[in-house]
């Protein structure tokens, strides 16, 4: 039984000290536009300007012509040119480059009868993704016109991406960042509301009064999916303003996701605060569910390549479901319709949440 | 059928772990009173009365509050009691008025009477001045007058006020009790903790607990005419020497220093008091005024506090 006046007296309160909360309130604006702007320039995954030196030993009119066909690929940037690999090492070992390109005397009968590899690359192999790129350097066909047999032998492969085919992060990222966001914000909100009130006193005199524990909980909620929808709109802007992240598919989906998620992630945060004695364990107790929401949601790493157990707890995870629906929807033009089973999970990870959280909200105070 | 006493407690009792915090307590509180209890910190005032409104479950013991059984139907209880922490618990980010609404919101008060009767509870507890201030920067006078007019603004029969006037001055402590007069004058049962004597001696009727046990009960007078005790006041001249003395003659069963004055307990059982203080100082050639005086209300309590550690 829940009262609609005693429900709007919650409500109106929250939005008050929200209000006068300018902390809070810079958090609403504050995260989601400094999220945006960390992840959508920071994390670049598609590699480009490496620090590169050159060691052309041959210096045939063939090598040259590498050299110039490397450089165009913009991977790398040939900052200079060296005498020998010890100098190539010297340099990578100071971390002045990323990577050496050492072409030996011979070049021009290597490339031609191919029995020995003409080109050597002296990877800086401690970042991962640098060692990535220069496997696929190794791909990158040069074609020698002066020999005929040569160019047939030349690999031609050819990555054709589709749905972001200028391989622009900010694209692939967007969605996910919505989500990591959102998980933030959200559950920090809730987790420190019940304590916060808690702490300050305000608790006891609050479960003296007429009030139900589902009033005080909902009525705690109602605001913050305002707030939520708030949030949305100014990553979707910044996203659309500064990246150029398209929304393929309809508007109205993507509301609808989007308050299925927030209402999941403050479900959550009240179940915290409700365990939680001080602000302050509120805060650890969150620690634990936003790690796994970045790293096991499938927004940093392909969630299919994970491990199975990983997988698991993946899928338990909010982040996890509302990446699909957002990847869905604003990249590939998907239906809401066509992603049920992860609009279905948020809605009842949501119930599920705010039962808990009610039951385990007693009105007393041993 | 109503019972007379808006409180009657049976063998309620609370214990945390290894601490009891109430045992075996036994209270009946008369309607439209003002009833206290006095005890030091630790005592179990607050304790006893979170039981009371439902905040805690007791260990063992039942209580009928307003004809309720507690705590099994504390939820029909809480629209008629007013309760008063004894921290500030209002919201300290709101406004004077904004809080007495978000109470009368919370009570479901008519809506139709809320601006009224906020409008009256401004005057009646002198907040007018304030009623755009943030209760967060309020003094703790103005902070107690407001808590008390949230406390009272549903009109509830019965008030549970925990050390009200713990963290106010002596002119907001009078105040406060006018205020608690006039609401008991409209019929408003009041049950009120502290830890002083002179506001002790105001209530109608007072339980004075010690460690978790009520050790006396009554009115402030049955309460100081039941001491079961002599008091011999001293005027010395050397008051601490004199104390000394005192301290080893068996008879005396405590002193209490004031000033230059001395309190001197002794159980009834002994006769002609004012002979054995005096002969006592006399044997350590102390010169004093020996007089024998009527027992205040801290004479009881330091009677009675003894009695229960013995």
């Amino acid at each position: 039984m829940i009262s609609l006046s005693r429900l709007l007296a919650i409500i109106k309160k929250e939005v008050r000290q929200l209000r006068r909360d300018r902390l809070t309130f810079g958090m609403v604006v504050g995260v989601p536009v400094i999220q945006m702007l960390l992840f959508g320039y920071a994390i670049n995954t598609d590699v480009r300007n490496l620090k590169t030196a050159v060691v052309n030993q041959a210096n045939t009119h063939l090598s040259r012509d590498f050299v110039a066909q490397l450089a165009e690929t913009q991977v790398v940037d040939i900052i200079g040119f060296a005498q020998t690999p010890e100098e190539l090492e010297e340099h990578l070992r100071r971390g002045r480059i990323s990577i050496g390109v050492f072409i030996p005397k011979d070049f021009d009968r290597r490339a031609s009868v191919r029995s020995r590899k003409a080109v050597h690359l002296l990877v800086d192999g401690s970042d991962p993704t640098i060692l990535g790129v220069a496997n696929q350097l190794r791909d990158i066909p040069f074609g020698f016109d002066t020999q005929s047999r040569a160019s047939t032998d030349t690999r031609i492969v050819e990555v054709r991406p589709y749905y972001n085919p200028e391989r622009r992060s900010p694209v692939n990222i967007v969605p996910g960042i919505i989500g990591v966001i959102l998980t933030m914000t959200m559950i920090l909100f809730t987790a420190v509301a019940i304590v916060r009130e808690r702490e300050r006193g305000n608790l006891e005199l609050l479960i003296n009064t007429p009030v139900t524990s589902a009033e005080l909980m909902i009525g705690k909620i109602v605001p913050y999916i305002v707030i939520g929808m708030l949030q949305l709109a100014l990553i979707l802007g910044v996203g659309r303003l500064l990246f150029d992240v398209p929304v393929r598919g309809s508007i109205i989906d993507l509301l609808i996701a989007a308050c299925a998620f927030v209402a999941a992630n403050l479900s959550l945060g009240l179940l915290i605060s409700t365990a939680a004695r001080t602000q302050f364990q509120a805060m650890q107790m969150m620690v634990f569910i936003i790690i796994p929401s970045i790293l096991l949601s499938g927004f940093m790493f392909p969630f299919d390549g994970m491990p199975q157990v990983a997988q698991y707890i993946g899928e338990i995870l909010p982040n996890t479901h509302f990446i699909r629906l957002t990847r869905g929807i604003m990249l590939r033009d998907a239906g809401l319709g066509e992603l049920l089973p992860d609009l279905y999970y948020l809605i009842g990870f949501t119930l599920v949440a705010m039962t808990i959280a009610a039951k385990r909200f007693t009105r007393r105070l041993d | 059928m109503l019972s007379e006493y808006a409180i009657e407690a049976r063998g309620l009792s609370k214990h945390f772990g290894e601490l009891k915090a109430v045992s075996g307590l036994n209270l009946n509180v008369p309607r439209g009173q003002i009833y206290g209890f006095l005890g030091p910190n630790g005592s179990g005032k607050s304790t006893t009365i979170r039981m009371l409104c439902g905040l805690l479950t007791p260990t063992a013991g039942n209580a009928t509050v307003l004809d309720t059984e507690i705590p099994a139907d504390a939820r029909v209880l809480k629209p008629r009691i007013g309760y008063m922490t004894q921290r500030f618990s209002l919201f300290g980010d709101m406004t004077v008025c904004e809080n007495l609404q978000f109470i009368a919101e919370i009570y479901s008060y008519p809506a139709a009477d809320r601006a009224e009767r906020i409008r009256d509870l401004l005057a009646k507890y002198d907040l007018e001045s304030q009623r755009d201030q943030l209760a967060g920067t309020m003094s703790g006078g103005q902070r107690q007058r407001l808590a008390l007019a949230c406390a009272v603004l549903h009109h509830p029969e019965l008030l549970l006020l925990d050390e009200p006037t713990s963290a106010v001055d002596p002119q907001s402590r009078r105040d406060f009790w006018e205020n608690l007069f006039r609401l008991a004058g409209d019929g408003t049962t009041i049950l009120v903790s502290t830890h002083y004597m002179d506001e002790a001696e105001r209530c109608h009727r007072l339980a004075i607990l010690d460690h978790g046990v009520k050790v006396a009960d009554g009115t402030p007078h049955e309460l100081q005419d039941s001491t079961g005790m002599h008091v011999v006041e001293v005027l010395a001249d050397n008051p601490y020497a004199a104390q000394l003395a005192l301290h080893d003659t068996q008879q005396v069963a405590s002193v209490t220093q004031l000033g230059m004055r001395l309190r001197v307990l002794i159980p009834n059982r002994f006769d002609d008091p004012g002979h054995i203080v005096s002969s006592a100082l006399a044997r350590c050639e102390l010169g004093a005024d020996v007089q024998i005086s009527q027992a205040t209300l801290e004479d009881v309590f330091v009677a009675v506090t003894m009695e229960a550690q013995r």
